[in-house]
């Protein structure tokens, strides 16, 4: 197959664009760390209340001063609704669904994540800036799906 | 009349442009509808709902109005390439036709019934009415009817004759089909063995992690079926209206190929911040993703060789001169040049939603409504536009009169100012955390109230540019039903063509047309991407999802 001597360099530019691209992105995600939200546990989306860690939602400091927020998302709202947690310190998300499909996304921050029924979705972050965060639901779960939303307070410690 | 088809084709492929252009004009009416919601400035009577229009907007232009079309496009390219279809080519293409139909109007109907308000993605466990479902599934087996009977057209056309390549529109048909047919697997599977039992009480859990990726193997390479088209008018049509011939026989088949190998195994990439999928499969299916750029780039350069060769051919001098030789004033060239320089930020921003942990800045926000608006809603949209100026007065026998040409500039000017500041403020609002999908969106908070504040970050600017493309897609329904029914009749000087480049395929390689080999590779490649994170959600499934009706 005959190439034009121009394509070729043009294709050589491009593949090595790519190459460099994915690189950067593996080496961000498996060796610093900043892989998307994700999770292996599952739940029976039917028994959320009583299981755990979903039955005692809320904000839960562990010993070693790390935070967890064990947060279930339902048609139309967070539950736990308003929550305060410190900032600096590094917080674990944990969340997943009672009913249909949510998310669970922090505006002007990487926590956006899915919050499907039957999956336990994990994400940390660390909020450096205290403050009011909005928390929105950005996937369709119905007629009220534009009013879900709550607010996290960031609090100086 | 020389170079024209059949009249058993000519009715068939108005009859499928006919049913794109009538969705058309509902889809970008329910367009105009949201952008006025989404400000508060309009307010739905109560037995309309926001997500109803919303789910109507997204089905009509996204899958209607793209899939009818090419169709009509594939049938009059077939039969202008191989000839005219045989009975049975015929007969069967009609039954397509009207099996296709039916599931849309099946769907439409429960749209409008507010039985199906579950967006054009319908993600479990959100429960439409059944038959909203079998509307799909009869959606699904109807282009494959359709697609089949091609098929058939070509393989009658290489057994006539052996040992040749097929003409490059023909090959590049058959390519799409294929990938559309490989494509429809997953979510013939989620419809069929998903949600028909679950929605018609048969089953009462749904495993909705499984149904989201089948969805997503499916709906990756549906933007492929879209795009592929497109690309076939850049490649086969374009050179034509230039009065040149195809750059490289053997590169735009292979770009074709390519294509076949590497959209489908993709799909994770639209579930990046979802949990159920490791990290490994996740970044595994991001590598293939940007595999898929490659053959892009290919077709970029082929188009542009073939801009410069044919400027310089007409007289251009230095490094740009050729730029200004290019036929300009033909709004059939224009229109597709356009689509294509909306493709170069669509196809950037494309490679930022797929590029792994980057998508959590983007995902869900109003930015991948930007994004799509310029690829499948520009790039794509406006090269059918440009197909259209010349194909239905082709089919009809009428004038592409000067003054509807004039109307023409106005409709793809319109539509490109329009796109770009509708989808620029949407790039931007997205990246300030905008959702997508959402009604009004008055959350009491500084963030969100930012989004109606300044120029290009403003809600404001999205509607004034979707106000722009209600008007334009108004004023191409306008021009369509002239070509169609009130322009003059062409008498046998200004007859319409339909223009295929010459395609010089005596140096290309035969093993690219060797479909079995290629469909092979296809599935060892979905084998490797998709089996264990597949199997992975099937063994370990949760306990299944109930029926939700949350509208």
């Amino acid at each position: 197959m005959h190439l034009h001597k121009y394509e070729k360099i043009w294709l050589i530019f491009g593949i090595m664009a790519l190459i460099i691209f994915l690189s950067v992105v593996g080496v961000s995600a498996f060796h610093q760390g900043h892989t998307p939200s994700g999770g292996h546990k599952k739940i029976d989306p039917e028994k959320v209340s009583e299981t755990a860690p979903f039955d005692q939602p809320g904000v839960h400091e562990k010993e070693d001063g790390t935070y967890e927020v064990v947060m279930v998302g339902k048609a139309f709202g967070y539950d736990p609704g308003k929550i305060q947690v410190p900032a600096g310190k590094e917080i674990m998300f944990t969340v997943t669904s009672s009913d249909v499909v949510h998310s669970f996304s922090i505006v002007g921050t990487n926590v956006n994540m899915m919050v499907v029924p039957g999956e336990i979705n994990h994400k940390k972050h660390t909020f450096q800036e205290p403050g009011t965060y909005l928390v929105i639901c950005n996937e369709y779960c119905g007629s009220g799906h534009h009013f879900m939303s709550t607010e996290i307070e960031v609090v100086e410690q | 009349m020389i170079g024209q088809i059949a009249k058993g084709e000519r009715k068939l492929a108005l009859a499928n442009l006919g049913f794109a252009y009538a969705a058309f004009l509902i889809g970008t009416l329910c367009g105009l509808l949201q952008v006025f919601i989404r400000n508060d400035a309009l307010t739905l009577p109560g037995w309309l709902d926001y997500y109803q229009v919303l789910t109507a907007h997204g089905l009509l232009l996204a899958i209607v109005f793209t899939t009818f079309f090419i169709f009509a496009f594939f049938q009059a390219g077939m039969s202008r390439t191989l000839g005219s279809f045989g009975p049975k080519v015929l007969l069967w293409n009609w039954i397509g036709f009207i099996v296709t139909s039916l599931g849309t109007l099946l769907v439409v109907i429960m749209v409008i019934g507010g039985q199906a308000s579950v967006l054009y993605t319908f993600y479990a466990p959100l429960q439409a009415h059944g038959l909203f479902y079998v509307g799909l599934a009869l959606f699904v087996i109807g282009t494959w009817i359709q697609g089949f009977a091609l098929v058939g057209h070509y393989q009658l056309w290489r057994k006539q004759h052996k040992g040749e390549l097929s003409p490059l529109f023909a090959f590049m048909t058959v390519a799409t089909i294929i990938l559309w047919v490989i494509a429809c697997l997953g979510v013939v599977a989620a419809v069929l063995f998903q949600f028909i039992p679950w929605a018609f009480g048969m089953v009462d859990g749904i495993n909705v992690e499984l149904s989201r990726s089948l969805f997503w193997y499916f709906g990756h390479p549906l933007v492929y079926f879209w795009l592929l088209p497109a690309y076939m008018a850049w490649y086969v049509i374009v050179p034509k209206i230039l009065g040149t011939k195809v750059f490289s026989d053997s590169l735009a088949r292979l770009s074709f190929v390519l294509f076949i190998l590497f959209s489908i195994p993709v799909g994770f990439h639209h579930q990046l911040t979802e949990p159920g999928i490791a990290s490994f499969w996740k970044f595994l299916q991001t590598v293939l993703t940007f595999m898929v750029i490659i053959p892009s780039l290919m077709t970029a350069f082929s188009m542009f060789a073939t801009f410069e060769l044919r400027g310089r051919e007409l007289g251009g001098k230095g490094l740009f001169g050729w730029f200004r030789k290019l036929p300009w004033k033909d709004v059939r060239f224009t229109s597709i040049f356009i689509a294509m320089a909306f493709f170069i930020p669509g196809g950037a921003g494309g490679i930022i939603n797929a590029s792994f942990q980057m998508n959590e800045v983007i995902h869900n926000t109003l930015w991948v409504v930007g994004h799509f608006h310029i690829t499948v809603g520009t790039p794509v949209a406006m090269t059918f536009f440009g197909l259209t100026f010349w194909l239905i007065p082709y089919l009809t026998g009428r004038r592409f009169t000067k003054a509807l040409q004039k109307l023409a500039f106005i409709q793809i000017i319109s539509w490109s100012v329009g796109m770009l500041l509708m989808s620029t403020a949407q790039h931007v609002l997205g990246l300030m955390g905008a959702p997508r999908r959402t009604a009004y969106t008055g959350y009491a908070h500084d963030d969100a109230l930012a989004w109606f504040d300044g120029v290009l970050s403003n809600h404001v600017t999205m509607a004034v540019g979707g106000s722009i493309l209600f008007l334009s897609a108004s004023l191409l329904i306008f021009i369509v039903i002239q070509l169609w029914w009130m322009a003059p009749k062409a008498d046998v000087h200004q007859a319409e063509s339909f223009p295929i480049a010459p395609s010089d395929a005596s140096a290309t390689p035969r093993f690219l047309e060797n479909w079995k080999l290629w469909i092979g590779i296809a599935f060892v490649l979905i084998a490797v991407a998709y089996t264990i994170p597949l199997a992975d959600l099937i063994q370990h499934a949760p306990p299944g999802s109930g029926r939700f009706q949350t509208w």
